[in-house]
């Protein structure tokens, strides 16, 4: 329902990020990130950040997934 | 730049379109300077130019309407000779002259269109064909959408080349030329003012290059340019009229990682975006490799793939094979794709 | 971003899809609530490689199809109101009212402009100071605290021609409704990620906990929505009702506090109709009385009076649809009457509705060796 893409913050000013999704960038809002730091993931919608994204937890995720079938223990 | 604009008007009015004295000036100092060809430079009612003896003729003609008219990566201009270059090459003819006609929106600057007919005029150069007539209307329109060209092209076949989709056969090869919908993305953040960053450019270019490197070969069936409705359109169609399935591997089709990131974000499908100097040849699976291999080693299909096969699995539908192995079907454009938030 | 391409990868996905095949032993009817969901699965060719024993209801989890049509006639009659600009997601724009659509009054000359974010709605009011700027927003929870945000902004620049014509609606109240309907068969939900994002995943406590069905939030990758389904499955097989969330890496419990608190600065609950569905209570969300001044209804109240609710379509069974109970090839409009240039009802209008994502796989029978249902 609801189209949201994992972009990363280059550079912060106020309120406002400038943010990479695969080479595009764009200025994002950043008023609902609690403490966000250039480097951070966060899931963009409609201009809007709308959570950190957790590197551990998709880690965790993928271990998980690898568990059910013992492997392959890299992705492409 | 400023040079070339001394003494020039700033932007386009009505009288510009009368016939009379202003358009007069408008032909003599925006246009001739760049379109040199002797039948044009004439100024008769009518181009006359040698046959060519070979016999058969190639003729194409097409409008040129793109909001904006300036993208990164070219302009209007390249994409009314390029559209119609292309046009002609995928019948395999050689390109030999053009005729444009400009439809000039009142308002319209003048710097702007001075930059547009520089891109016909290397645009032609590049393609080595001779624009050989003309013409210029003035109406009253949004100054925005600037002008409309409307481009006639001429060219010739050397025997022996007969393609068309009536030659596919199952087992053949489907060959793209390069990567996917690289124009439409760089038009789209332009035209909603969607203020995205990208150094992601329109892929106008002639396929003069990519025909010629090719065209000796037997083996070829079709060609095709995938322009608007994209890549997955022309696969329906040509499935269409050949009666046989046109089968690509998702994971085959060459794409940029920002064009798919731009795709990503406004929801669109790349494979329905525009390309304009990209093409798609189906040919003999034995001559596959060879046309490849030839194709990539020219600058404007450096990244030619071979994104799938020919068979009779869904006659008359075009079929995409995802990821994970399933099939879908790939349907004509239906509407324009709008950026989306769900 | 790191790691996504793993969440992409075919050969986990093979991996995933054996191990589903083992567990699937019993038939599962999941109904995913997301029309990004919906997409996806289309998108990757699912139903097709998954074992026939799970079978896709799909919910009514597309903010746009769900909006009534009564609302883009009020967007549609604004578009042509002088000195007007519609500013609109693109979504929204060729969804048809009772006579048009946005595209077509912005051919006729209506000022319609297409947005990505609900702040480029506020600069283009603020680079038009002498227009009325409508900004038409829908959504979930996922938009709705931009959309809120946007009239904070404009309120924060003082900028009195900034209005908002809103259609929210909340994803719990929903699934309640769907679960209160004893006639449906649902066996689990594949949560919303997006939506989830800002709520939380206890929000769904209540469909393990009062209607003993799993729950698994998931991402939108290949290998996200496997394994939601694994997890599905894993739940079943061991007899719990939980809600779990495989997409950890963008969902916490509590969701975003600062979004949510956005969400309630400005809006307030309401008893909210839903295109197919009818009135469900307390499942929408309306501009709080002390912003009236940027509702576009109560500021253009008189110029919208007029406009009525068209009586719902014959023909249409969008509401069963919606609710899972039925399927689009059942629906004797689908695809002669109703199709997605002409849409007649809910499921219709957006590509993310399902009539619509079935109607652009709908020659799928026709290959050989395909297990499409049908």
């Amino acid at each position: 329902m609801c189209l949201a893409v994992p972009a990363k913050i280059l550079t912060i000013s106020d309120n406002c990020a400038v943010v990479d999704i695969d080479g595009v960038r764009r200025e994002t809002r950043i008023d609902f990130i609690e403490d966000p730091r250039p480097g951070d993931y966060v899931l963009v919608h409609v201009g809007f950040a709308l959570q950190k994204i957790d590197e551990s937890e998709a880690e965790a995720t993928l271990a998980q997934i690898r568990a059910c079938f013992g492997g392959p223990d890299d992705g492409r | 730049m400023q040079k070339l604009l001394d003494g020039l008007p700033k932007i386009i009015e009505s009288a510009h379109g009368t016939g009379g004295r202003w358009t007069h000036e408008l032909i003599e100092s925006v246009f001739l300077p760049y379109f040199r060809s002797q039948p044009l430079q004439s100024l008769a009612d009518q181009a006359v130019v040698p046959e060519s003896g070979t016999g058969r003729m190639a003729i194409s003609t097409d409008s040129f309407v793109v909001t904006p008219y300036r993208f990164p990566g070219g302009n209007i201009g390249d994409l009314a000779v390029n559209g119609t270059v292309n046009d002609l090459l995928m019948g395999g003819a050689t390109p030999a002259y053009l005729t444009v006609a400009f439809v000039l929106m009142e308002g319209l600057r003048v710097d702007h269109l001075v930059e547009i007919v520089q891109s016909i005029a290397n645009a032609a150069a590049a393609s080595a064909v001779s624009i050989i007539a003309g013409d210029t209307k003035v109406v009253c329109g949004k100054a925005e959408d600037g002008l409309f060209i409307t481009t006639t092209g001429v060219g010739f076949l050397p025997g022996g080349v007969n393609w068309g989709p009536e030659f596919i056969q199952p087992g053949d090869k489907i060959i793209l030329s390069g990567t996917v919908a690289d124009h439409g993305a760089s038009v789209l953040t332009k035209r909603y003012n969607l203020a995205f960053d990208t150094v992601i450019r329109s892929d106008t270019a002639s396929l003069l290059p990519a025909v010629m490197a090719v065209r000796d070969l037997c083996g070829i069936r079709c060609m095709r340019d995938p322009t608007r409705g994209g890549l997955a359109t022309t696969l329906a169609e040509l499935s269409q009229t050949s009666g046989l399935t046109l089968e690509a591997k998702e994971l085959c089709i060459p794409i940029r990682d920002d064009v798919r990131g731009l795709c990503e974000v406004l929801g669109l499908d790349p494979l329905y975006v525009a390309n304009e100097g990209k093409l798609i040849a189906v040919v003999a699976p034995d001559v596959a490799s060879t046309v490849l291999s030839r194709l990539q080693a020219t600058e404007v299909a450096r990244d030619a793939a071979i994104i799938g096969t020919v068979t009779k699995s869904a006659p008359g539908y075009a079929l995409l094979e995802t990821a994970i192995g399933a099939k879908r079907v790939l349907e004509l454009l239906s509407m324009e794709q709008l950026p989306r938030i769900c | 971003m790191p790691h996504l391409n793993d969440f992409r990868n075919p050969d986990v996905a093979s991996h995933l899809l054996a191990r589903i095949g083992e567990l699937a032993r019993e038939p599962l009817r999941v109904m995913e609530i997301c029309g990004g969901h919906t997409h996806a699965i289309f998108r990757f060719g699912l139903q097709q490689v998954l074992p026939p024993q799970i079978e896709w209801l799909h919910g009514p989890g597309c903010p746009v199809c769900v909006t009534p049509v009564v609302k883009f006639d009020k967007a549609i009659a604004l578009a042509h109101r002088p000195n007007t600009i519609v500013a609109a997601y693109g979504d929204l724009l060729r969804v048809p009212g009772r006579e048009s659509t946005l595209l077509r009054e912005r051919a006729e000359g209506g000022d319609v402009r297409v947005v990505y974010s609900s702040m480029d709605a506020v600069s283009i009011a603020l680079q038009n100071p002498h227009k009325n700027v409508v900004f038409f927003a829908v959504g979930f929870e996922t938009t709705a605290p931009a959309n809120a945000f946007s009239i904070l902004a404009a309120k924060e620049r003082h900028l009195e021609n900034f209005t908002m014509l809103a259609n929210h609606v909340l994803v719990p109240p929903v699934i309640r409704a769907l679960l209160e309907d004893s006639r449906l068969k649902i066996d689990a939900f594949l949560g919303p990620g997006h939506v989830s994002a800002v709520v939380g995943s206890q929000e769904y406590e209540f469909i393990a906990r009062e209607y003993g069905r799993p729950v698994v939030v998931s991402g939108f990758e290949l290998n996200d929505i496997l394994q939601s389904i694994l997890m599905i499955l894993t739940q079943r097989d061991e007899g719990r009702c939980d809600v779990e969330v495989e997409y950890a890496r963008a969902v916490r419990d509590a969701g975003n506090a600062k979004a949510k608190a956005v969400i309630a600065d400005v809006f307030e609950r309401q008893d909210q109709e839903w295109r197919g569905l009818g009135i469900i209570a307390d499942s929408g969300l309306r501009i709080k009385h002390e912003l009236s001044e940027y509702d576009a209804e109560i500021r253009f109240a008189d110029f919208l009076r007029d406009i009525s609710p068209p009586p719902p379509p014959k023909g249409c069974i969008c509401a069963a649809i919606l609710k899972g109970q039925k399927r689009p090839f059942d629906c004797p409009s689908f695809a002669s009457s109703c199709t997605p240039e002409r849409p007649l009802g809910a499921c219709m209008v957006s590509s993310e509705g399902a009539c619509a994502a079935y109607y652009s796989y709908r020659q799928q029978p026709l290959i050989q060796g395909g297990t499409y249902d049908e």
